[in-house]
């Protein structure tokens, strides 16, 4: 173990003062309780702003110990601005062990998307959320969503459905996509695209939700039914990407556009970086041998075209390209 | 016909503080019966309304409605969730500016088509289908069904939200000034189509009123109201052909002769 900053006791463990711990600790045994159920609590200053994930790291600092495994992600990646800061944070504040690895994890925060890698039972995933509310833009006021909530009254959830299909002809939503959580309450999956909605159901981990700036905390305990709304003659369907990861060539994974250059050569990524990397550098990955170095991660400028594949040459040969080598 | 009536309202008073918004009001409404309530600026009307539609609860007084399964109900003991769900089933409430009770971000569809969601409807094309049914029952062209009602004029906006509020059949409908701030050639279209749904649907209505042209066109009876008191009730026709209360005899002599 290397040597740890000195200053470390001059902080709380995990940053957060006790008493707020176990103030935070209360709202989210009752936010386990009653599944999906939003539970108000007394949101802290942190150092970020407020959009960054306050909520989540009040959620994480509130559960973390000395023994635990943390892992960030941003957009499913580990290498972003925000996910490399929190991670750095709670490495600072907590001393704890960090990593990239999903299967290894004990703690997974993340902002808008849940790992390709099943979770198993055991972990917690921290969602970083900043509208709790699902039924915010179609009905402003607080006092009477709490209410519908209350009641049970979400026709309302269906009416902003019923528009997708009237103005789009399909269910136009793409993330945020509203779900039932136990048959009772409606919920705001945090903006995670649709495609992870089918991950939420039923999963054996435990799923956290923090809204710092509305100070709002909710969650799905393990095995839980979470359901996505739709029309019986317009179900639920999840986004499908015509072709496979230009890097690892996975398929059935969440897809990130990534612009190349500018003149519109771009192609499809794994969004989720960990499991990219994984399969890229795995031996028995049809990739693996074909490539120069083995262990290289991201974009390895030196040779990429090594791999040829359909995405990444999606768009026809431009004017200008490969004017270096003339 | 049945020989209970649909809505009994006895001795029901309303203050605000000291002052009085309506004061010992009793009737019985029947089933299919068009009750209009008129009377001028502040005399209560508004207030009775909304105490009955439960949007206000009153001083004391009691109001029971009997239910579809035919049992009287006390309004003000339901639970919140029984009232809210009486109000968007078996209830209409006909605003006087329709933007109050229209969403008016979400497509006329949808207007139409909120209360069968909100009542558990979760077929798109049926739900669609009633939408544009209606529509074309309140004389809104078909063509219109995704526009929003920011789009509408006025008289459309009325006819939107009548067909909203009459798309899950209820049984009574309260109507506060319906056709207020409509000139007088869309306000008759609007009556007429007004008057032909109450007969076919059989709907019983309360209609709050101060023109006593629209309470003589849609109403079979009538309480005239002061200072937040019943100062005369009976058949229309015979209120407004034979008023014996000062204050009726002053209201009906006011009406402006063209």
């Amino acid at each position: 173990m290397t040597a740890q900053p000195k200053d470390i006791a001059t902080y709380n463990f995990a940053y957060l003062d006790e008493q707020t711990k176990r103030m935070i600790r209360r709202a989210i045994l009752k936010g386990i309780a009653i599944p999906g159920y939003q539970v108000p609590f007394a949101s802290r200053e942190m150092p970020m702003p407020y959009g960054w994930g306050t909520g989540g790291v009040q959620v994480t600092a509130s559960i973390i110990g000395p023994g635990d495994v943390l892992k960030v992600i941003d957009q499913g990646a580990d290498d972003t601005t925000n996910a490399v800061s929190i991670r750095a944070f709670f490495k600072k504040v907590a001393n704890v062990a960090v990593t990239t690895d999903t299967a290894s994890a004990t703690i997974i925060q993340t902002r808008h998307r849940i790992p390709e890698h099943p979770l198993t039972a055991g972990q917690v995933l921290v969602y970083q959320v900043p509208i709790p509310e699902p039924l915010r833009f179609l009905e402003p006021r607080e006092t009477e969503t709490r209410k519908m909530h209350a009641l049970e009254e979400y026709g309302l959830m269906h009416v902003k459905l019923y528009e997708d299909i009237a103005k789009h002809g399909r269910i136009a939503t793409t993330y945020a996509y509203p779900v039932k959580v136990e048959g009772r309450y409606v919920m705001d999956p945090s903006p995670t695209p649709k495609f992870d909605n089918p991950k939420m159901h039923r999963s054996p981990a435990l799923q956290l939700f923090g809204a710092g700036r509305e100070k709002r905390i909710y969650a799905v305990p393990p095995f839980t039914e979470v359901v996505s709304l739709d029309f019986e003659d317009h179900p639920f369907e999840v986004q499908t990407f015509d072709q496979p990861c230009a890097l690892c060539a996975a398929e059935n994974v969440y897809l990130d556009e990534v612009i190349l250059d500018d003149h519109g050569g771009h192609m499809f990524v794994c969004s989720d970086t960990d499991h990219c990397e994984k399969r890229r550098n795995a031996p028995t990955s049809p990739l693996w041998g074909g490539r120069a170095e083995g262990a290289g991660g991201g974009l390895d400028q030196s040779t990429p075209h090594s791999t040829p594949t359909p995405a990444l040459r999606a768009d026809p040969p431009h004017k200008g390209e490969g004017k270096e080598k003339q | 016909m049945t020989d209970e009536p649909l809505l009994r309202v006895s001795a029901l008073s309303k203050f605000y503080g000291s002052r009085v918004g309506c004061d010992n009001v009793s009737f019985d409404l029947w089933p299919g019966e068009v009750l209009a309530v008129v009377g001028e600026s502040g005399s209560g009307k508004t207030t009775l309304l909304n105490c009955l539609s439960t949007r206000l609860l009153p001083s004391s007084g009691t109001a029971s409605y009997r239910m579809r399964d035919g049992q009287f109900r006390e309004l003000y003991r339901m639970s919140e969730a029984e009232r809210r769900f009486l109000m968007r089933t078996d209830w209409g409430f006909v605003h006087q500016n329709p933007a109050d009770g229209l969403r008016m971000t979400v497509s006329a569809g949808a207007n139409v088509g909120e209360r069968l969601m909100a009542v558990g409807d979760r077929h798109y094309g049926k739900i669609r289908a009633t939408a544009v049914d209606w529509l074309s029952r309140v004389e809104i062209d078909e063509d219109r069904i995704d526009d929003e009602p920011r789009a509408f004029s006025g008289g459309m906006r009325q006819r939107l939200q009548i067909a909203r509020n009459l798309v899950t059949g209820p049984r009574l409908v309260f109507m506060d000034e319906p056709t207020g701030g409509l000139d007088v050639s869309v306000q008759a279209r609007l009556l007429d189509l007004l008057r032909g749904l109450v007969t076919d649907l059989g709907l019983a209505a309360i209609v709050v009123t101060h023109d006593l042209a629209v309470a003589r066109l849609l109403s079979q009876r009538m309480m005239v109201m002061k200072d937040g008191r019943v100062v005369e009730s009976g058949l229309t026709d015979r209120v407004l052909d034979d008023p014996r209360a000062p204050y009726t005899q002053l209201l009906v002599s006011s009406i402006l002769q063209v």
